[in-house]
């Protein structure tokens, strides 16, 4: 088959490789017929997530049709179109059995590998390092799913795959930051980062009755699909000083809750950007946290800032002080996908949300090296790229879809 | 039980052995320093030696890899003399890391750094070079004396004993636990079953069961090596504990227990294992802890962790078999030697 394969810090290579195996009983393959790229990609592809080896398969948004199960998958059969979330779980551990799948006790078989970087293991997840399993990934042709049973979900035949592939990853990303600021009636819920996991926060948000909510980013694109598609007030941090702006649009008290969509390798200028850039290049740091700070500092006393946004290691300057003096509460954590998937499914089918919409490109697997270019650099007003595993090169012209965003709201 | 039984050698003399039986398995929990979950005792000795070896192996990679960079530290002139040097290092390294005996490696290394010490001192002679070269010296100097050190301390710790064993190394008392989402039940009867534990322990072949009491085990060492013991059960509390200790002179004598504990409020059970060991013994026998049981904690913490794994979704996860791209060097040795899934 062929499979988008990592061979060091911005050296992708679609390439043939062997065809999935079944090789435990609660094992599926599954024929991929539509695969994303997401931030947490470019991580990799940038060269700060630990544990890679040359020869690694990436993706993690992948969804597909079921042609082979082990034996003890009774649930799906062969035919079946599936969804498959990004975080592997058994299901039956201390973590599943309360829904906090991306902590299954067991599915990392490096476990002790993670154990030495953060004191515990987390599950196992598709295509992101030994660190986290050594799974292959799905921007591929097929992939073995372990744990099949318990992870993929069957979608409706009259849903496009671009309007349930996002339920592998970033949609739920952005419901459970959103859930996790425990929205109530008249709150101000601010997002740093309107990539496709902010701009799933801000439409989360929406729906869980946030009164306002605020976008932050400096690309006007990113920013306009914001405002367009979830009714987000939106700051261009290059134009205004956000702290600043988020003190007078909340008469002086900070928003309610804020949300760190952006991650390990936040941008900022002056000062402390060339600071992050300094430190992280001569690994004194591992992650740049201009965001994270940002919103530790903008949050109203005794607010939640939830952090979406991946942070791998070690962070550098991070104003504790606010956390314990303001009385913050601090929510983070992988997606638990798993416990997410029903409810949302049921918010597409409703029409409540149309996750297609921030889809801005589609390209054939082959040419994976170029997307990933794309939207790492903002190229071309790039959101969200996805990747076409049986199309053909030629025919697959980078195609422009929702180019003015479609408000359901 | 646990892997690392298979490996440390021992047994081969009486009076060692008769130190086992004089150990009630399910008292072993009591001993003290044990709790915690670690390593009872680790000695500096080891300690000190691992350290040296890693420098050697350090050391070793840059003069080999970077040898006119490690010229330019030192004020060395010859590239070729570093490589050399570095693959003397390297072998030094590797020795004192994986042999049973560390005398000879650690002498080695002091015939080394009389090398060593006399190049600097000619370099220390040339005008230009002097600064680093007296640096390189001192530092040289200071490592000598480490390494006499530890070669001394060993040569004469080792006078008087009968086999060539692991220097100052005592009994080794191991704890470790896991949580399990099962009854104490349910765990005791999978347990109890002993043609299940290869499922789990990985370095088990076989166990058959012979008696009511006994057993035998198979276990592969490394290089195609294997160990046959067999045990006694001690102790059996359906639900609630079993205990053992091996009967003959195997190269593997041991001796441990494994708990059932219920976890509060229906969290399902807290395993636990207990194990005592002794790595003294035949040149085989401690050649094998020397491979193997450098690290024994994690090696029972890992098949505790398949035993988990085993119970709660009835397969280990594993990506062996899983498609790729082409793999390093690096990439397929980890993998190969099963150090990364
Ligand atoms: N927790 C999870 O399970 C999970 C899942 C998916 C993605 N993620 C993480 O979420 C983050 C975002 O993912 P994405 O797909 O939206 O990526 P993305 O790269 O498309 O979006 C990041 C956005 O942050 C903006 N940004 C950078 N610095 C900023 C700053 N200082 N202030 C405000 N905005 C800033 C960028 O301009 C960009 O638009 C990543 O870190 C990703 O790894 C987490
Ligand atoms: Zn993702
Ligand atoms: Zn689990």
């Amino acid at each position: 088959m062929k499979a988008n394969v990592w061979y060091g810090k911005e050296q992708l290579k679609v390439e043939s490789v062997p065809d999935p195996k079944i090789l435990n009983p609660r094992d599926a393959i599954v024929r991929i017929t539509s695969t994303a790229i997401c931030g947490s990609d470019l991580h990799i592809y940038d060269g700060y997530i630990p544990g890679m080896l040359p020869g690694d398969i990436l993706g993690h948004e992948f969804m597909g049709e079921v042609v082979e199960v082990g034996p003890e998958v009774r649930n799906l059969k062969i035919g079946d179109r599936v969804v498959n979330p990004f975080p592997i779980a058994c299901g039956a551990c201390f973590f599943c059995q309360q829904s906090l799948h991306s902590l299954c006790e067991n599915s990392n078989p490096n476990a002790w590998l993670a154990e030495k970087l953060w004191g515990h293991s987390p599950a196992g997840l598709f295509g992101y390092s030994h660190l986290l399993g050594g799974f292959a990934g799905g921007q591929a042709q097929y992939a073995r799913i372990p744990f099949a049973d318990v992870g993929p979900i069957k979608v409706p035949e009259d849903l496009s795959d671009e309007q349930v592939l996002f339920l592998s990853d970033v949609f739920p990303t952005g419901y459970m930051a959103a859930e996790q600021c425990n929205i109530r009636p008249g709150d101000t819920v601010a997002v740093w980062g309107c990539g496709p996991v902010g701009l799933f926060a801000i439409k989360s948000a929406r729906l869980l009755g946030a009164e306002r909510v605020i976008a932050i980013d400096r690309f006007p694109a990113r920013l306009r699909k914001a405002s367009q598609w979830a009714d987000a007030e939106t700051l261009n941090y290059e134009q205004v000083d956000v702290r600043e702006a988020l003190e007078v649009m909340t008469g002086g008290r900070g928003p309610d809750a804020c949300i760190d969509a952006v991650g390990m390798e936040g941008h900022a200028h002056g000062a402390f950007g060339t600071y992050d850039k300094l430190k992280q290049a001569l690994w004194l740091e591992s992650d740049r946290p201009p965001a994270l700070r940002q919103a530790l500092m903008a949050c109203r006393n005794g607010g939640t800032v939830s952090i979406p946004g991946v942070y791998g290691g070690f962070v550098d300057k991070i104003p504790f002080g606010a956390v314990v003096n303001k009385a913050l509460t601090v929510r983070s954590g992988q997606t638990h996908v798993q416990r997410y998937l029903r409810p949302l499914l049921e918010l597409i089918e409703k029409g409540s949300i149309d996750p297609g919409f921030v889809v801005t490109h589609r390209l054939a697997l082959e040419e994976a090296p170029r997307a990933y270019r794309m939207f790492r650099d903002k190229e071309d007003s790039c959101i969200k790229v996805v990747l076409q595993p049986w199309a053909d090169v030629p025919t697959v012209e980078p195609e422009k879809v929702h180019e003015t965003g479609r408000i359901l709201h | 039980m646990a892997t690392d039984v298979t490996q440390p050698g021992s047994g081969r003399s009486r009076s060692q052995h008769s130190a086992f039986s004089g150990i009630e398995p399910g008292g072993l929990g009591a001993h003290a320093g044990f709790r915690g979950g670690g390593l009872a005792r680790r000695d500096t000795a080891d300690s000190l030696e691992r350290g040296l070896g890693w420098f050697s192996m350090c050391l070793g990679a840059a003069a080999v890899a970077a040898p006119r960079w490690v010229c330019w530290l030192s004020g060395l002139r010859s590239p070729t003399v570093m490589r050399l040097v570095g693959t003397r290092e390297l072998t030094a390294g590797i020795g004192i890391l994986t042999q049973s005996d560390l005398a000879p490696w650690l002498w080695s290394r002091v015939v080394g750094d009389t090398f060593d010490l006399a190049a600097l001192s000619i370099a220390l002679g040339r005008r230009g070079r002097r600064g680093r070269a007296a640096v390189a010296l001192a530092a040289v100097a200071g490592v000598t004396a480490l390494d006499l050190f530890a070669a001394t301390r060993l040569t004469g710790s080792r006078a008087g004993r009968t086999a060539p064993g692991v220097s100052g190394r005592t009994d080794i008392y191991l704890e470790r636990s896991i949580a399990v989402s099962k009854s104490p039940e349910e765990c005791y009867r999978f347990w109890r079953s002993f043609e299940n534990l290869p499922r789990f322990m990985q370095t088990l072949e076989s166990v058959q069961q012979l008696d009511e009491r006994r057993a035998r085990w198979v276990a592969k060492g490394p290089m195609a090596t294997r160990l046959e013991w067999t045990s006694e059960i001690t102790a059996d509390r359906p639900g609630e504990e079993l205990a053992w200790r091996t009967l003959d002179d195997s190269g593997a004598a041991n001796a441990g227990s494994v708990r059932f504990e219920a976890a509060p409020a229906g969290r399902g059970t807290i395993v636990r294992v207990s194990l005592h060991y002794s790595p003294r013994g035949g040149a085989l026998g401690a050649g094998l802890v020397r491979l193997l049981g450098h690290d024994p904690q994690s090696r029972i913490r890992e098949d505790l962790r398949r035993f988990k794994q085993v119970m709660e979704t009835g397969e280990i996860p594993t990506t062996r078999g899983q498609p790729s791209g082409r793999r390093s060097l690096f990439g397929r040795v980890t993998r190969q030697w099963g150090l990364m899934s």
